[in-house]
């Protein structure tokens, strides 16, 4: 249960997430929309505090978040791993060692350093990456590999972690229709699968509707829907984008990423 | 209102874009002549710091007229007397090149030496540089106040001479070798630090936001998501350096700091004009090799840098 009371982030002159509350029970799939510049972002920054919070409270089955500093904090930040637009991997080292990474949190620092990582560590990286049909590329550096298949190794780094939570900051949003399928679909099977909660920012309405079991429209800062897919109507979609009717359709056709026979 | 500015303000009314391009441009011709000026003031200052400069070290023209042949005179001393007959000839015969370079064996050491001690002073400069570099860099220091202190490390290192550093530690631990390595590695560390943080500031910061977000510690980061970025331009940094720290151990010697440096103001001193000229032609020759390999390895490691 992540539980957010009143959390606002102001960055000098905007204020970039304002007031929100929410509580998220344990593995629900969750998406939140919003136009550009709304504070999705920010938002899912502030659950792993690479952005702290200006005011408001996060708190993970009881435990206050926004608190935690030092070794509690990277714990915690190991606890909710984060899939980022970009991917994020260490271009220059191989997939096996960007997956690996995921583990840093659950071991001793030195042997990190060194770059010695046991059999079964290795094991479990390539099983991972195995599960996102991704095992061949293991020894390639991630810098070669194509978009979506970065993410997907972003996502067995993510697995790594063993988390109780992902935050995805627009896993899809510089993919190809196909590969932000095959990402979605890897998002939604670990989500079923291993049970996760998953925190998404999507960009394109489809997918949310598609994929999650709840939406959340933020606009300004704020929360202005929650509730499941069905709920939304195509007003509501138009007041959380600030769009017409006929571009609304336009919208939706554009930023669609489903693929139609 | 006159006919052109009629006009402007009717398509102003008529595409609302060009007020915006108006007021753009507005403030780029601002920004451009706020540059002009700055270049200008700039310049005049520039052009009488060079003034009082010269007045102060006392560059009249007619000092540099009456010096510059002078120049030539010492050069001309030190010219070996080569005879064509005798090219090729022993050691013992006057106007051959063996007799010119009759201690060519001594001063090969002592050459090798210098190049040890120019060795050993980057390998302890790059270390340093090493540990010094992340901590200095704006992009990864924990700490404000970590970052001024090894910013300011850097820059003690590196402001105060070679030179000075060599008179000091002459003086501690004795005529030597091992002077010239301290001196010349802590100038090392000041300069490579500084460098591999520039480096490591350019380094693309999403890697660090990867594995900070998987709960890696500062340690961890640094080793992950920065040193393979930043490992090929380090160790093209280092190489230059041991270029630099060759000549540098090159003269180090004039104090004291071993090496081929000490022979070298040993034969200035009691005007061995001959040996003057050997010995520098041997630095030359042995510095140009050094630069011409190591410039080859950097070009090549630079080809897998990416930054
Ligand atoms: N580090 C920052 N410094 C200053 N302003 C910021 C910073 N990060 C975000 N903002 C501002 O906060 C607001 C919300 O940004 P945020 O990145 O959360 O939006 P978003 O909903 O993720 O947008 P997008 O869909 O374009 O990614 C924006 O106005 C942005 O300019
Ligand atoms: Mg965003």
């Amino acid at each position: 249960m992540l539980e957010i009371r009143n959390l606002t982030r102001r960055f000098a002159a905007v204020t970039a997430v304002e007031d929100v509350s929410l509580s998220i029970p344990a593995g629900q799939l969750v998406g939140v929309i919003g136009r550009s510049g709304a504070g999705k972002s920010t938002l899912l920054r502030m659950i792993n505090r690479l952005v702290d919070p200006s005011s408001g409270s996060i708190a993970f089955e009881g435990r206050d978040i926004t608190a935690l500093a030092g070794a509690a904090l990277r714990r915690w930040r190991a606890d909710c791993a984060m899939i980022f637009q970009q991917f994020n991997l260490v271009g220059r080292l191989d997939v096996l060692t960007n997956v690996l990474v995921g583990r840093l949190n659950r071991r001793a620092s030195l042997s990190s350093l060194l770059g010695r990582f046991t059999e079964a560590e290795r094991a479990l990286a390539i099983r991972t990456l195995d599960r996102l049909d991704l095992a061949d590329t293991a020894l390639q550096r991630a810098e070669t590999l194509s978009g979506g298949q970065q993410q997907r190794v972003a996502i067995a780094r993510a697995l790594m972690q063993s988390p109780r939570l992902i935050l995805a900051d627009e896993p899809i949003a510089s993919l190809d229709p196909r590969n932000a399928k095959v990402v979605m679909d890897a998002l939604r099977r670990i989500n079923r699968e291993d049970g996760l909660t998953v925190l998404c920012n999507l960009h394109t309405l489809d997918t949310a509707r598609e994929y999650c079991d709840r939406i959340i429209g933020m606009q300004a800062g704020r929360v202005v829907f929650d509730g499941p897919p069905a709920a939304l109507s195509g007003e509501m979609a138009r007041t959380i984008y600030g769009v017409g009717e006929a571009e609304q359709a336009a919208l939706e056709s554009v930023t669609s990423t489903a693929l139609r026979a | 209102m006159s006919n052109a500015a009629a006009i402007a303000a009717a398509s102003v009314a008529a595409d609302p874009g060009a007020a915006a391009v108006a007021r753009i441009e507005a403030l780029r011709a601002q920004a451009a002549q706020a540059r002009r000026k700055a270049t200008l003031g700039y310049g005049a200052l520039l052009l009488l710091c060079i003034i009082v400069a010269a007045w102060i070290n006392e560059v009249h023209p007619r000092a540099l007229a009456a010096g510059i042949p002078r120049i030539g005179e010492y050069f001309a001393l030190t010219v070996p007397k080569l005879e064509w007959a005798q090219l090729f000839a022993g050691p013992r015969t006057e106007g051959s090149l063996a007799f010119w370079f009759y201690r060519a064996d001594e001063w090969g050491w002592l050459l090798l030496q210098t190049a040890n001690m120019a060795a050993m002073a980057t390998l302890a400069g790059t270390l340093g540089g090493f540990c010094l570099a992340f901590p200095a860099a704006s992009n990864l220091a924990p700490r404000r106040w970590i970052y001024v202190a090894a910013r300011r490390m850097a820059e003690l290192c590196r402001t105060v001479p070679e030179i000075v550093y060599a008179l000091i530690f002459v003086w501690a631990f004795g005529v030597g070798p091992l002077a010239g390595i301290l001196a010349i590695a802590i100038h090392s560390v000041g300069a490579l630090g500084k460098l591999f943080a520039e480096v490591v500031e350019n380094a693309d910061m999403r890697p660090v936001e990867g594995v900070t977000a998987a709960g890696g510690n500062w340690f961890e980061t640094v080793r992950f998501a920065v040193l393979p970025q930043v490992a090929p331009n380090f160790l093209s940094y280092a190489i230059l350096r041991f270029e630099i720290n060759v000549r540098g151990a090159s003269v180090i010697g004039f104090v004291g700091g071993g090496g081929i440096g000490q022979e070298l103001y040993h034969v200035i001193a009691f005007n061995y004009y001959e040996e003057v000229s050997a010995i520098v032609a041997m630095i030359i020759l042995c510095v140009a090799t050094i630069d011409l390999v190591s410039e080859h390895l950097r070009h090549r490691l630079i080809g897998t840098a990416r930054i």
